[in-house]
């Protein structure tokens, strides 16, 4: 019997994980995918808002501008990127100017620090590229920028280092109330616990819906983006948002951690919850709505589009509470933006959420908070990349000439707990792929890496879902082939 | 630190040739630094044939064009270095490389030339919207797949861009027993060689649609088939045209890209148009002592020509080396005009030049019985007539130098215009 079951290891369940791994419990983290990090969590703007959007007094409200808070230290453990290069809202006249003002106050109450409202000049001063038609806008120092997969990846590495069993490819199908505990039936086999957590992103009401009568329902809302050449990625110094409105927070210009450029998202009502396609008009709108902000993007620098999922609920908060009909079955539902800013706030609330059914828990005092250090070969020193040849001679060898991202590093984030067995997967940890050639050139060499390190043939290598497989089979044989065959 | 007359990045075909020709031309220390496992460049993969034409009257395949220079580079004893990545370069001409058996290697060169070849545009810079699942590739990459590791990439399949490597793979994935339902072209003419249109799909009955383009892609994990519409005049789709087609693989061939990074980092100049550095007569950039040659500089159609220029580019260095390329003369430079997209080379030092000049250009559109027009500082000097010229063929015009010296001549243009009259177009 476990104590803990957490189902879904996104940014939410893996972190839920990680701080749960602070205790002597027995966690398992069930996903249904064949990765961690894989919905919602994989496709979205990589902000970690200042938190002055919330209504004071949601969850929301509570949770963002603590969890920012607490963004440093925990990338900081894990050696993951995280910028804190501040974040704009920019308004286009003065009616404009008057939502400013009122984020600017919501900010104060949410506890948001030092977030000041410039005139035009200082916003210029601050972005030379933002177009002349705006007249002044918000800032918040506290914005920064985050690389969502690779927190929730080292998250979930981190909680497995310390005791956390994940169990990828385990769709939980059917739940079952014991006297004590849950009984879960998953692809892979039973499972039971005495508590669960129900992270399940898009799924968390089916999975509600297991052990209760429905009590909400999950709505996916679709965001699309377009990812540019570093080439562009010097473009803007900071996020910079336009005015919020009923549809959300709008079409957002940013870095990102890699120096790429980011543009996105749209909002759109979506009536699956694998609809993950972009589209032409979705695609058309945020170019349009981002040359709303900066009119000089250069859109032929795209390197490619995706769209994420959100996953909205109609009272527009998180929904994070023990379910009324199921005690200790703990839904943490609902989780939209500003869910990842939020997410190691949302963690710690749950746990103390969870001690507050339990009872207090027994530290564990083996807990190790950061991981086996994380090599980037091509920012290291030029010693230290001689030297680290001279000791591994796979750091020698480039694999993805766009990124430099070496054999050795591949081999590492293959070997690590909750490592990687996909080609996307190696991507989303170590980025090969992610440049410009995106894959053309390395793409056969990383499978040719993941077949050897996972010991499969190169055929059973999958792009990114189970399903997802990208060779047919051999080519025909040669007569001496057949010969020797 | 590491020191050589010539350093020679990229042991492609443009490499190849460099690398000999400066050899040829009394050059001793030379080192060939290549990022595969293997030289030759992306020549290995294209087990066609069709290669040699020009360079050695006959036929051979991609492979065997490669073998005769990588023969001919071990028989002159030219060091090379493979599995070797190129860090970064500067305009002092310092390196940074590694691999796995030197480690970390900091080389000086007297001359570099740059012949990193190019990369293939992607799915996501055309910006196709739809689904991101498994099946889509670019040509290329499916290329290496087939031909160098063995693997098919797919069963029912759809090319987009008849760029030449699409007809190519085409015919190959036909010949590997799959179906390719269709070649889709954006414009409304192939960007491919005519031979290969003929050789690659109207033998194997492969339809080409011109004027259209896919405009979405569905399946959740693996590709499950696509959207195809037609195009008006302005390249957008035409609602009411889309038309679904089943398929389990999009191969991709909607151009090629240089692949100038490293150029980059020593303050290269770059030309907007080819998207490779700015080269003078001799494939010198506009940093003295780095040179450039091959598809880095402008995308060839044919290696023959590729191994001409870089032959220029590897005399040119041994030259330098020797400081016998004259650099303070008097040059002129080229300029496109009407229905040209670019001349290489765009600076001319008539000095270096020795009986002719070559201009290798590319057309913007089709055009039918038009000419050539050459003109020095506005004077026609030269009129080629035309029956056909397409953006998928590089065109060549040789001028003797003799008059442009003695005119002291600042530049030339070339542009198309229709038989008989000043008006141009298709």
């Amino acid at each position: 019997m476990y104590d803990v079951a957490i189902i879904g290891a996104g940014i939410i369940g893996s972190n839920i994980a990680r701080e749960l791994s602070k205790y002597n419990l027995r966690i398992i983290l069930l996903e249904k995918e064949n990765d961690v990090a894989n919905g919602t969590t994989k496709a979205n703007s990589a902000i970690v808002h200042a938190g002055y959007d919330a209504k004071p007094g949601t969850l929301k409200g509570k949770l963002n501008a603590l969890g920012n808070r607490m963004y440093e230290n925990l990338c900081k453990e894990l050696e993951v990127p995280f910028k804190r290069i501040g974040s704009l809202v920019i308004a286009f006249n003065e009616e404009e100017m008057k939502i400013i003002k009122d984020l600017y106050e919501k900010g104060k109450i949410n506890g948001v620090p030092d977030m000041e409202i410039l005139n035009k000049e200082k916003l210029q001063h601050l972005e030379p590229n933002l177009n002349d038609d705006v007249v002044g806008g918000l800032y918040a120092p506290t914005g920064g920028i985050v690389g969502p997969f690779e927190l929730a990846i080292a998250l979930a590495e981190n909680a497995v280092d310390n005791g956390v069993e994940l169990q990828i490819n385990s769709e939980v199908k059917d739940i079952q109330k014991l006297e004590e505990g849950y009984q879960l039936f998953t692809e892979k086999g039973e499972i039971k616990a005495k508590y669960v957590i129900n992270a399940a992103g898009l799924f968390a009401d089916s999975i509600h819906n297991m052990v209760s009568p429905p009590t909400f329902e999950i709505i996916p809302n679709r965001g699309q983006y377009n990812l540019l050449d570093k080439n562009s990625g010097k473009h803007v110094n900071t996020v910079i948002f336009q005015c919020p409105t009923s549809y959300g927070k709008g079409v957002v210009v940013l870095p990102t951690v890699h120096g790429n450029l980011l543009v996105g998202p749209s909002a759109e009502a979506v009536d699956r919850k694998d609809a993950l396609e972009s589209s032409m008009e979705g695609l058309s709108f945020i170019k349009e709505k981002a040359q709303k902000t900066v009119e000089s993007i250069r859109f032929n620098d795209v390197i490619t589009s995706f769209a994420g999922l959100r996953a909205k609920t109609s009272s527009g908060d998180f929904i994070i509470e023990e379910s009324k009909e199921a005690k200790g079955f703990i839904n943490v539902a609902a989780i939209d933006s500003p869910g990842l800013s939020s997410a190691p706030a949302i963690a710690e609330y749950v746990v103390n959420l969870l001690k507050g059914i339990a009872g207090e828990f027994e530290k564990n005092i083996n807990f190790n908070p950061k991981r086996r250090p994380v090599v980037h070969f091509i920012e290291l020193p030029d010693e230290e990349k001689a030297k680290l040849i001279e000791k591994d001679p796979r750091y020698g060898r480039i694999i993805c000439r766009c990124e430099n991202i070496t054999e050795g590093e591949i081999v590492d984030i293959i070997k690590r707990n909750a490592g990687a067995t996909t080609v996307d997967g190696v991507k989303r940890r170590a980025r090969p792929g992610s440049g410009r050639c995106q894959g053309g050139f390395c793409s056969p060499r990383v499978m040719e890496i993941l077949a050897r390190e996972l010991n499969v043939d190169i055929t059973e290598i999958v792009k990114d879902g189970k399903n997802s497989y990208i060779l047919t089979g051999s080519t025909k044989k040669t007569k001496v082939q057949l010969q020797e065959a | 630190m590491l020191d050589y007359d010539v350093v020679v990045i990229g042991g492609g075909p443009a490499g190849l040739a460099a690398a000999i020709e400066a050899k040829k031309n009394g050059i001793d220390h030379i080192l060939v630094i290549e990022r595969e496992r293997e030289l030759g460049g992306i020549l290995q993969q294209c087990i066609h044939n069709g290669f040699g034409l020009h360079v050695f009257k006959e036929e051979l395949t991609g492979p065997e064009y490669a073998e005769r220079f990588i023969i001919e580079l071990r028989e002159l004893g030219i060091e090379y270095k493979l599995d070797t990545m190129v860090l970064n370069i500067t305009k002092d001409k310092d390196l940074t490389a590694i691999n796995a058996i030197d480690g970390l290697m900091y080389i000086r060169a007297k001359a570099i030339i740059l012949s990193m070849g190019c990369r293939e545009r992607t799915r996501g810079a055309i910006n196709i919207p739809g689904s991101r699942s498994a099946g889509i590739f670019t040509a290329g990459t499916a290329q290496r797949f087939v031909n160098m590791e063995g693997y098919m990439v797919g069963k029912k399949v759809v090319i987009l861009g008849s760029g030449d490597i699409g007809l190519i793979m085409a015919r190959r994935m036909t010949l590997e027993g799959a179906e390719v339902i269709a070649v889709v072209e954006l414009m409304p003419y192939s960007g491919g060689l005519t031979r290969n249109i003929v050789q690659c799909l109207d033998d194997f009955n492969i339809p080409l649609l011109l004027s259209h383009t896919v405009i979405d892609i569905k399946g959740k994990d693996r590709l499950e088939g696509i959207t195809i519409a037609k195009t008006a005049e302005n390249r957008k789709p035409i609602v009411g045209t889309e038309r679904y087609i089943e398929c389990d693989t999009l191969l991709l061939s909607v151009g090629l890209i240089p692949e100038n990074e490293l150029s980059k980092g020593a303050e290269v100049e770059l030309n907007e148009v080819t998207g490779g550095p700015v080269v003078n007569e001799s494939m010198e950039t506009s940093i003295g002592g780095i040179f450039a040659c091959g598809n880095v500089v402008h995308v060839h159609d044919l290696v023959d020509w590729v191994t001409e220029e870089s032959r220029r580019a590897g005399k040119s260095a041994a030259k330098y080396v020797k400081n016998q390329l004259s650099s303070g003369c008097v040059g002129l430079n080229t300029k496109p005009e009407r229905g040209i997209r670019y001349i290489v080379p765009q600076r001319v030092r008539l000095n270096n030049v020795e009986d002719t000049l070559n201009l290798y250009m590319r057309v913007d559109n089709i055009y039918h019985n038009t000419n050539i027009v050459v003109k020095a500082d506005g004077k026609l000097i030269k009129k080629i007539k035309k029956i056909h010229l397409t953006p998928g063929e590089m065109e060549t015009v040789t001028l003797p130098i003799h008059d442009l010296k003695e005119q002291q001549i600042r530049e030339i243009t070339v542009e198309i215009q229709k038989e008989g009259g000043i008006n141009y177009g298709n």
